[in-house]
C-alpha cells in the first residue's frame, strides 16, 4: 500500500470518540423507539452502526409479564444502552427514572432530558439543571439535551455533565437542523463533546451536523418513521461518516463568482 | 406463595399499589414474592417502594406494608 493511503488508513481508525472515559468508533447514536416491532428495531440498530443506542424505561405491563423484551433484540452486550428520561417533566421524574435504569442495568451513562409541554417539548433549562446537580451528586454521568443555549451550555459544562446535546430542532420534526450558526458557536466553546440531538429528517442533515464539527449525531424517528428504517439506517451511517471526513478534511473556502477547474493555458485558437 | 387481587373500590383491607393499579396484601410478603406472583424476571427489571429503590439485592427480605406504592420498570425501546 502506498504509504499516504496507508497513514490515512491509520488515521481513519483511531479517529475515535471518548465520552466518560469510553471509547467509541461511531459518532451515530440511535433510538430504539417508533419502530414496528422488536425486530425492525434490531435490524435498523444494526444497519446504522452505533455502538450506543438509547433507550426508556417505564412501568412492566402486569397483564403481560412475558412480552418481548427489548434487551432479547437488542443485546445490552453488544451495545451500549444509554436511558434516557423521555417523557419527564420534572426534575424529580427524571432523577427517579433514572436511578431505576441504573439499578435495572447497572449503568450510570445516561441521557438526561427534562421537557416542556407539548406540541414543542422544548428542553426545560430550569428542571434541566436542578436534575443534573441531583444526577452528578448521585454519581451519575451525564449526557444532556438542552436547548441551543451557548451559556446554558457552558453551566452544565461546569456542572459536570460529560456531553452537551442540543437539539437541532423539535424533537420527532425532522425539520433538519435549523440553527446551525448556533450550533457552530456551541462546538467552537464546548470543552466536552457535542453532539445534535433531535431535528434530524434526512441523511443530509446529519452530515451538515458533522460537517459543523459535532462529536456525534443521535436521532430517532428520522429512521424509525422511514418509509424503509433498514436503508435508511445505512443512508445515516454513511452520511455521518461521510460528514465526518469532510469535518476532518477542511471544506475549501467559499468565493463569489466562478474559479475555472480547467488550465486556461493551451486553449486552441 | 400468597395469592395477589385485584382491589374492589369499597374493600377497606390492607393494601398497595404497583404501577399505579391498586392490590391486596393477603399475608406477608417480599418483594421477591411479588416478582414471583407477576411473573416477572427479576434481572430485567427494577422495582422503587416509596420512591426509593430496591436494590435487587434486597428483594428477599424487603417486606412489603399496607399503603406502600411500588414501581416496577423494565427497557422498552425509545429516542
Amino acid at each position: 500500500m502506498d504509504q499516504a493511503v496507508g497513514d490515512q488508513v491509520v488515521m481513519d481508525a483511531e479517529d475515535r470518540w471518548t465520552v466518560a472515559g469510553r471509547s467509541f468508533r461511531s459518532r451515530l447514536i440511535v433510538g430504539t423507539g417508533k419502530y414496528k416491532d422488536l425486530a425492525e428495531t434490531a435490524a435498523a440498530i444494526e444497519a446504522s452502526g452505533a455502538e450506543i443506542v438509547t433507550v426508556a424505561v417505564r412501568r412492566v405491563n402486569l397483564s403481560d409479564p412475558k412480552a418481548p423484551m427489548l434487551q432479547d433484540f437488542v443485546d445490552p452486550k453488544k451495545y451500549t444502552y444509554l436511558p434516557n428520561t423521555a417523557g419527564c417533566h420534572t426534575a424529580n421524574e427524571a432523577v427517579r427514572t433514572l436511578r431505576l435504569a441504573r439499578e435495572a442495568g447497572g449503568w450510570n451513562l445516561v441521557k438526561l432530558e427534562v421537557l416542556g409541554p407539548p406540541p414543542h417539548l422544548y428542553p426545560d433549562m430550569q428542571g434541566t439543571f436542578e436534575a443534573a446537580a441531583a444526577l452528578i451528586k448521585d454519581g451519575f454521568e451525564v449526557m444532556v439535551y438542552c436547548a441551543d443555549d451557548p451559556l446554558a451550555a457552558s453551566r452544565l459544562e461546569d456542572m459536570g455533565c460529560v456531553a452537551i446535546m442540543p437539539l437541532g430542532a423539535p424533537i420527532g420534526s425532522g425539520l433538519g437542523l435549523q440553527n446551525p450558526a448556533m450550533l457552530s458557536l456551541m462546538i467552537e466553546q464546548a470543552k466536552v463533546p457535542l453532539l445534535v440531538d433531535a431535528g434530524v429528517g434526512t441523511a443530509s442533515d446529519a452530515a451538515i451536523g458533522m460537517e459543523l464539527g459535532c462529536t456525534a449525531v443521535l436521532l430517532n424517528s428520522a429512521i424509525a418513521h422511514a418509509k424503509n428504517p433498514v436503508l435508511m439506517a445505512r443512508a445515516m451511517k454513511a452520511a455521518v461518516e461521510a460528514g465526518r471526513l469532510a469535518f476532518r478534511a477542511g471544506r475549501m473556502a467559499r468565493r463569489m463568482g466562478a474559479d475555472p477547474s480547467s488550465p486556461l493555458a493551451g486553449l486552441i485558437r | 406463595m400468597p395469592i395477589l387481587r385485584r382491589m374492589s373500590d369499597t374493600t377497606t383491607e390492607p393494601s398497595f399499589t404497583v404501577n399505579g393499579e391498586s392490590r391486596a396484601l393477603a399475608g406477608a410478603m417480599t418483594v421477591s414474592d411479588l416478582l414471583v406472583v407477576l411473573g416477572l424476571d427479576g434481572r430485567k427489571v427494577a422495582v422503587e417502594r416509596n420512591e426509593a429503590i430496591v436494590p435487587r439485592s434486597v428483594y428477599g427480605t424487603t417486606w412489603l406494608a399496607a399503603g406502600d406504592s411500588l414501581e416496577i420498570v423494565h427497557f422498552i425501546g425509545g429516542g
